[in-house]
């Protein structure tokens, strides 16, 4: 296969007429894409919260848990996906979202934990002398100092998720990522293009309206 | 037969032991690719991250390389150089580079940085000049964190090199990929196997550099949890 240059007059990066006849289907992979990641932050999230408090309180919690998870992260997805697919089905969001879940799950368990170790030891003395039981302590008191941490986390886990599940692909689903395999199977280069940049342009989006509501929920933790 | 008996029975299968599309094959081609791939990333990243945490300029830069790295799906980045550059080891070796370069420079800006000011005057008030300043007190207290970098990139990039197998490349993707054409289930979950255990092999003896890398005394002074700085998942 000779190398092609930019400018190649038989396929070109964007083909225009192509795109503009076909906004409904870029949308409707766009659309799986962002569903396919708010569900696995989302249940990452409220995982992750609960783990991660325990894993802060008790040491004995602490090593397995994030040593588990952390074993968990190194595999590929694509390992994930595949070894899945004879027990959760092809195509499934199952079988996409278990791995999926379960990486940001280690992202955000790490943040719950490093923000709580974070509090300072005065502020929970402060807190236990002014009679919170520890509850109470925990909601209004730590988590919300540790909440700028969380959003870090949740920053990281968005941004990845958005990149991973174009790799779902490989298991029928792909959101974005379908467009990038029609590319790679057709050798057509505008749903190529068009996907990986709209993937690119959604993790951005995504990251800076995360830091966005973070500025709105932390009104005490703006910079200057 | 249940799946478990039959992915046994496929790594029992002698011929998936030898030739051209055999486990020793593809692993050797796998390493080849990654080795490659995250050498090449380290020569450009180690240098560029080294620098600007050392002369603490464009932090920006360094710290934000990894979230743009990050957000670029490797699939699409593996099948765009498959375009450009056509088939072969080129566009897979340069996609995977991309990838290897971010972690190495945020982790080697950041190591740099943590190296406590006063540490530095000390060394300079010993007469240190700049260059072994850098070389005998600056790198051996930031090689934890460096090696961190390195380690989190060779994971990625070993498992990114999966994903070439969609573009034709060799490596144990091609089990899963080949299994799922041929709807040969136990091939693509040896497949998945095979790379799972690699990464984690990867993982565990990145690792082990690590610690004959780190002068004893500064292995003492850190905590493990916070040798990594930065998460960083791309396939």
């Amino acid at each position: 296969m000779p190398a092609r240059l930019f400018l190649d007059t038989v396929d070109p990066w964007i083909n225009w007429d192509w795109l503009s006849t076909h906004v409904p289907y870029v949308w409707a992979a766009l659309e799986q894409h962002i569903v396919l990641t708010v569900i696995a932050v989302a249940a990452g999230l409220i995982i992750s919260l609960p783990l991660g408090v325990a894993a802060q309180r008790s040491g004995a919690i602490r090593l397995p848990v994030l040593g588990a998870f952390g074993g968990f992260y190194t595999i590929p997805s694509l390992a994930l996906f595949a070894l899945l697919v004879p027990f959760t089905g092809i195509a499934t969001t199952t079988t996409a979202e278990i791995p999926l879940i379960g990486y940001n799950v280690l992202i955000l368990i790490r943040n719950v934990v490093v923000g709580l170790d974070a509090v300072p030891r005065d502020v929970i003395d402060a807190a236990d002398g002014m009679g919170y039981r520890p509850m109470v302590r925990l909601l209004r008191v730590e988590l919300p100092l540790a909440l700028p941490a969380i959003f870090a986390g949740l920053r990281v886990a968005t941004v990845s998720t958005i990149g991973l599940i174009t790799i779902t692909a490989v298991i029928g689903l792909g959101g974005l990522g379908q467009l990038i395999n029609q590319g790679l199977i057709e050798s057509f280069h505008t749903p190529l293009v068009v996907a990986t940049v709209l993937s690119i342009a959604l993790a951005l989006v995504a990251d800076v309206s995360l830091a966005g509501c973070q500025r709105y929920a932390l009104p005490w933790a703006r910079q200057a | 037969m249940s799946v478990l008996e039959s992915v046994w029975n496929w790594f029992g299968d002698p011929a998936h032991w030898h030739g051209p599309d055999g486990i020793p094959t593809r692993l050797v081609e796998h390493l080849q690719l990654s080795g490659e791939s995250v050498l090449l990333g380290a020569l450009i990243a180690l240098p560029l991250g080294i620098a600007l945490g050392h002369y603490g300029r464009f932090g920006n830069l360094a710290i934000n390389i990894s979230n743009v790295g990050r957000a670029l799906p490797s699939f699409g980045i593996l099948v765009i150089a498959f375009q450009v550059f056509g088939l072969g080891e080129l566009p897979i070796i340069l996609a995977l580079t991309a990838l290897a370069i971010p972690p190495i420079v945020t982790n080697s800006y950041v190591a740099l940085r943590e190296v406590d000011p006063d540490i530095k005057d000390a060394a300079r008030g010993m007469g240190y000049r700049e260059l072994p300043q850098l070389l005998r007190v600056e790198l051996p207290l930031a090689v934890p964190l460096i090696m961190a970098g390195v380690r989190t990139s060779a994971v990625q990039v070993v498992a990114t090199a999966t994903l070439a197998a969609l573009i034709a490349g060799g490596g144990f993707g091609r089990y899963i990929v080949d299994g799922f054409a041929q709807l040969n289930y136990s091939m693509t979950i040896a497949g998945a196997v095979l790379v799972a255990l690699l990464a984690l092999a990867t993982e565990l003896s990145l690792s082990g550099v690590e610690r004959l890398l780190v002068p004893r005394g500064i292995r003492l002074l850190m905590a493990p949890s916070l040798r990594r700085a930065s998460t960083f998942k791309v396939a």
